[in-house]
């Protein structure tokens, strides 16, 4: 079996500021993790590893620095770690990205044939959800999105089912490989790195491949290649501040009846 | 060797050659693709025709909608009491079930024939499977989860805004040459407009050139989980807990104001991290988008992430003792204090006022009615 899975290092969004006089992005100190979706899919990954035998993957796009994040990816148990990073790659947006990912499967698809691509479900940074799709579409694999679960693969036979998470509903489907999954957190609980694989992670090489390595085309990579651009960066709306009823000291049952009497008032709730 | 067992899609493009997209101006009118499972058109394809119908005035062109499936014809009929002009329909047996490759293949035939300038697609595992193939065939843009869509008439292009870095910031995005230019919307971020079955329309009848072992995707059942599911994007009343609960079982104290109201659990990120409430109830960016008529957040101190999932709701109720949090700035009332004393006695209160003899006829159970607030 040969997976690869495609992570990618975003800003922890949840300490990204913004600084409402510039409405710029306070990025500065602010932590970068590995997108969590994506760990659930190395997770799964190392575990079909350890099941079938096989290879574990890591591909990553970004600037150098996302070599940490393929480092920490590494601990989980994979065998090697690609890093796709040059200028000509900058400023892709999702469809530019999925070129290049595609691109450079294809090169790793040649050196040891892919069974299987994990992809997050989403990223946190961008939450678009186009990126795994994209590849799919790209490489012409199965796309099999929001999976929670991995029933039964057959390398033999070439075939996986897996279960998608739906709104309200769980789908059973079966697929031909190779297939590319996103996969949610639901999937699998994390475990704690082994001493072995930190030892290996340590000692791994990351390899940086750029434009030369690949085969696409320049034009279609990069700013050159992203049909979409951002034209404006603004703080969100503030929405009329309304009012406070009660505050610290007043009487609960006061202020509960003053509250329940506005809704009312107001036929947000009403009676029949 | 991937390519030839792989590139099915791709392959074909590739087989032609990459050209770059015909010329922005041979595309013209605006699409809404209408989702539907088993024959039931989903909401937000509606609310999608309400903001379609404005851009297509706009522009000077009709809306147009997609309708794909198996025995969905009816679905034209109520594309077009929604608002669409002409419908695009291609119902077969291949598109019963919702699959990748099929719905793609339907969607990129009917675009490069037709050409239209804007696509709209809801945002949901349907939509977010099909868009990012779509406009992966395509080779043009998509903005996903779009809170706000504009059209420069002059221009053409669509002004398509949306919540980035974690909903810390909005962002305008433009597709400048590529077409159609695509994006996807939350549901229940635009309004639903009316329903009108006297509106007329022409259907368009397309065939699919598709055969099922093209496909290589199988699925092999549905289960429907009635009992776990969390429907809080068709929720009215919404009573939401976070980190100020400090306790699953403190969740209890909202249970029992939704029961009374009628309403669904909601819950912030932190109180879903804590595992003090499953990943169903949880709102904002990570989470679900809701508007209902009313919403609770008690001890939810109101990170960005999860304003930007409920800050279209119609009115906001946000108790915390905490007379700094931010959500006392989106909250339409707000109490400052313990909610501990104030969440008791709230559904004390309402159970007193909403209990007249009249209710006891329809069970007691109370309404919300829609009011005009914004």
């Amino acid at each position: 079996m040969h997976a690869v899975c495609c992570i990618k290092q975003v800003p922890d969004t949840t300490e990204v500021k913004i600084n409402r006089k510039t409405g710029t992005l306070e990025r500065k100190g602010v932590p970068s993790i590995i997108n969590p979706y994506d760990v659930h899919g190395v997770e799964e990954a190392v575990r079909l590893k350890e099941k079938y035998g096989g290879t574990v993957t890591l591909l990553s796009m970004g600037p150098p620095q996302a070599r940490d994040a393929l480092k920490k990816a590494m601990t989980f148990g994979a065998d090697r770690a690609i890093l796709l990073s040059s200028r000509v790659f900058a400023g892709s947006d999702t469809l530019a990205t999925s070129y290049i990912l595609a691109e450079a499967l294809e090169k790793i698809d040649a050196e040891e044939r892919i069974d299987l691509i994990f992809c997050g479900k989403q990223a946190i940074d961008g939450d678009t959800a186009q990126v795994g799709p994209g590849i799919a579409t790209r490489t012409g694999v199965s796309q099999l999105t929001y999976v929670m679960e991995i029933e039964a693969v057959d390398f033999t036979k070439g075939e996986i089912i897996v279960q998608r998470k739906l709104h309200g509903a769980r789908e059973r489907v079966r697929a031909r490989l190779p297939a590319l999954l996103t996969v949610v957190k639901e999937i699998n609980e994390l475990r704690r790195a082994s001493l072995p694989n930190m030892i290996k992670a340590a000692r791994s090489e990351i390899e940086v491949w750029d434009e030369k390595d690949l085969d696409g085309e320049v034009e279609r990579m990069g700013l050159k290649g992203s049909p979409t651009a951002v034209t404006k960066i603004f703080p969100p709306a503030p929405r009329d501040r309304g009012e406070i009823i009660a505050r610290e000291g007043d009487d609960p049952e006061e202020a509960a009846a003053r509250l329940v009497e506005l809704l009312v008032v107001e036929k947000v709730i009403a009676d029949i | 060797m991937l390519v030839r067992r792989l590139r099915r899609a791709y392959r074909r493009a590739a087989v032609r050659g990459y050209k770059p997209p015909a010329a922005a101006e041979s595309y013209r009118g605006v699409w809404v693709l209408v989702e539907q499972t088993a024959g039931e058109g989903a909401p937000v394809s509606w609310e999608l025709m309400g903001v379609g119908t404005k851009l297509a005035s706009e522009l000077g062109v009709p809306l147009e909608a997609v309708v794909l499936g198996d025995g969905v014809e009816h679905l034209a009929g109520e594309a077009i009491a929604y608002g669409a002009k002409k419908v695009y329909l291609v119902d077969d047996p291949v598109l019963a079930t919702y699959r990748t490759y099929p719905y793609t293949r339907a969607t990129v035939d009917l675009v490069r024939k037709y050409r239209p300038e804007i696509l709209l697609m809801g945002a949901t595992t349907f939509g977010r499977d099909l868009s990012g193939a779509v406009a992966t065939e395509l080779e043009t843009g998509l903005t996903a989860d779009c809170t706000r869509l504009e059209v420069d008439p002059e221009t053409r292009l669509l002004k398509q805004t949306r919540p980035a870095f974690g909903g810390n910031v909005m962002a305008t995005i433009i597709c400048k040459k590529h077409r159609p230019q695509m994006a996807t919307v939350r549901p229940r971020v635009m309004e639903m407009p009316k329903k009108d079955g006297s509106r007329s329309g022409e259907v368009v009848r397309e065939d699919l050139f598709l055969a099922e072992d093209e496909i290589g995707t199988w699925v092999l059942e549905t289960i429907e989980e009635k009992g776990k599911a969390v429907y809080l994007d068709k929720a009215e009343v919404i009573v939401a807990g976070g980190k100020g609960l400090g306790d699953a079982a403190n969740f209890e104290l909202l249970k029992e104001l939704a029961d009374v109201l009628g309403g669904t659990l909601g819950a912030s990120r932190a109180a879903v991290d804590a595992g003090w409430i499953s990943a169903e109830h949880q709102v904002g960016q990570t989470g679900i988008t809701v508007r209902p008529k009313v919403y609770f957040a008690i001890g939810i101190s109101g990170a960005v992430q999860h304003l930007v999932g409920m800050q279209t709701s119609d009115v906001i109720v946000a108790i915390n003792n905490d007379p700094k949090a931010p959500i006392f700035k989106v909250a339409t009332y707000g109490i400052i204090g313990d909610l501990f004393e104030i969440v008791p006695a709230l559904t004390r209160e309402f159970k007193a006022k909403l209990s007249s003899p009249r209710a006891g006829a329809k069970g007691g159970r109370p309404w919300t009615k829609s009011l005009m607030l914004r």
